[in-house]
């Protein structure tokens, strides 16, 4: 554990030191989030502007949620999609193999390898809209704590999607599409589950997860969410943690490398 | 010119066979486009209590014209120019007597076709989903919504190899076409039609080539035509600007341009 530890810390001091040669980027980026936040807000104020509400989210609520999924969305930019893209270029090359033979487990390698620290202005941006709903409804220190449980349990539901469909490049190599098909497919947690048709609510819940990753966080904020959702909320992260690590050992076993 | 012909039928034939070689990756990236179908369900939703203009069937109508009008226009020129700009891999394109701008544009044309069946059923599907929807476009509207639809490709097209050239000085090109496709996505009708903006936004966003890309061509597709004029003349207008800055641009990158890696 200590071990890993170590490790952990190497990598990213190595990534951050490396990513720090392009500061302009840094502006370019928080550039970037800061007019896909003002998108948002316009796209969230066309459905509240003649007075109509999503059912039982107010607007300052409404905002709970598309905070939760811009601070996700920084998640993801900095760890998921640099380190989980990168699979399907080690796959392609057959520098797998180089990661296979270490004497620490590949999926930690493989999901921890590179930070990106492009995704802070998302998540710094995120969290302010946090404050600023949360502040408005009257939200005390003890309703964000709360709030980390599931966030916490949603980022890595996140995570274990994201890397189940990278082990699917060691068939596939080319998987770029699939990740984008799961993108838009998340984009749909920029709005509280409750705005959806009956049939959308049942996709984004048991197809899709997406309802697990930001409503039910910004419920356990408010304080509405009771039990059985944060129960729900941690199977579905542990069952499919460990079926992430399955499936990864089980696809291991079908990799050939290449040009070798 | 009879020469262009064949140039042109080679090309997308040679592209056409490329983009059919993955079928499969094809539809993934029909499915990547679901944006506006999410939002169709939460205008839907939205509109059932009358709160609107627009009734639900009218918004059922108008995503899935978005969706579809959105796959006949998709552009990803930038990412390819850049990497041939950084990678020096344009170099031999440029001893061709043609120009290599052609060449993407036509691997752009072909794709088309190829994904043109996933996409039909992906509507066939939530035309099923919402049966009482169902509409044909009157014949006029459907010539004038097709026409629309190629000029609204063909001005994504030159806006983003416009900003492609931008290769030429920079490596991070791409980053333009970041910030573009942010005011694209949220002020061009995808996230809503224009009708249910505000008034002053309406405005001024009509003054942006923005809603030509996709809120006109989708709204003559459902028989609500708007300014058809306006419309056309907007798109070739700003056609005509982004196709005399990129001929400039082009020049002047080529002289800038060292072949690197070459």
């Amino acid at each position: 554990m200590k071990r890993y530890w170590k490790v952990l810390r190497l990598f990213w001091s190595t990534a951050i030191a490396a990513e720090l040669e392009y500061r302009l980027n840094f502006l370019v980026t928080a550039l970037i989030s800061l007019g896909g936040l003002a998108g948002s807000l316009f796209g969230l104020f066309l459905f509240y502007r003649t007075g109509y509400e999503f059912e039982g989210w107010s607007w300052e609520a409404a905002l709970l949620v598309l905070g939760l999924f811009t601070v996700l969305q920084g998640f993801s930019a900095m760890v998921l999609i640099p380190n989980l893209n990168k699979i399907v270029n080690q796959v392609q090359q057959g520098t797998l193999d180089f990661v296979l033979i270490k004497p620490i487990s590949s999926q930690f390698w493989l999901s921890t390898r590179i930070i990106s620290p492009w995704g802070l202005p998302d998540v710094v941006f995120g969290l302010v809209m946090i404050g600023y709903g949360g502040s408005r409804l009257g939200l005390g220190w003890a309703d964000y704590g709360l709030a980390i449980v599931p966030l916490a349990l949603g980022a890595i539901t996140l995570y274990s999607l994201w890397f189940m469909l990278g082990a699917t490049s060691i068939w596939f190599v080319k998987i770029y599409n699939v990740t984008e098909v799961l993108r838009g497919l998340l984009e749909a947690g920029r709005f509280p589950i409750a705005a959806y048709p009956v049939a959308y609510r049942v996709f984004f819940t048991f197809v899709v997860p997406v309802a697990f990753l930001t409503t039910v966080p910004a419920q356990t904020m408010l304080g509405q969410g009771g039990r059985g959702w944060l129960l729900a909320s941690a199977l579905l992260a542990v069952v499919l943690l460990l079926v992430a690590n399955r499936f990864w050992r089980f696809a291991l076993r079908f990799y050939t490398s290449a040009s070798s | 010119m009879q020469k262009a012909f064949k140039v042109a039928r080679v090309m997308l034939s040679v592209y056409y066979a490329y983009m059919v070689e993955y079928r499969a990756e094809l539809v993934f990236w029909v499915l990547s486009g679901t944006f506006p179908l999410i939002l169709m369900g939460l205008w839907v939703e939205a509109a059932q209590g009358d709160q609107f203009d627009l009734s639900p069937t009218d918004l059922v109508r108008y995503f899935l014209a978005v969706f579809l009008v959105r796959q006949f226009t998709v552009v990803w020129v930038i990412w390819e120019f850049e990497r041939e700009v950084v990678e020096g891999r344009l170099s031999p394109y440029l001893l061709q007597p043609v120009d290599p701008a052609w060449r993407h544009f036509f691997s752009h044309v072909s794709e088309r076709f190829a994904r043109l069946p996933f996409a039909f059923l992906l509507v066939g599907l939530f035309l099923l989903l919402y049966p009482y929807a169902a509409w044909l476009p009157r014949l006029d509207n459907l010539l004038l919504g097709l026409l629309a639809i190629m000029l609204a490709f063909c001005l994504r097209f030159l806006m983003q190899y416009t900003f492609a050239l931008a290769a030429f000085w920079t490596e991070r090109a791409s980053a333009l076409e970041q910030f573009w496709f942010l005011l694209y996505t949220f002020l061009s009708g995808m996230v809503a039609p224009l009708a249910l903006f505000p008034d002053a936004v309406r405005e001024v966003v009509l003054w942006t080539p923005f809603p030509y890309l996709i809120y006109f061509p989708a709204s003559l597709l459902i028989n609500r035509p708007e300014n058809v004029v306006r419309g056309f003349a907007a798109m070739i207008l700003w056609s005509a600007l982004f196709w005399a800055l990129n001929r400039w641009l082009w020049r002047q990158g080529l002289k800038q341009y060292s072949g690197m890696g070459a």
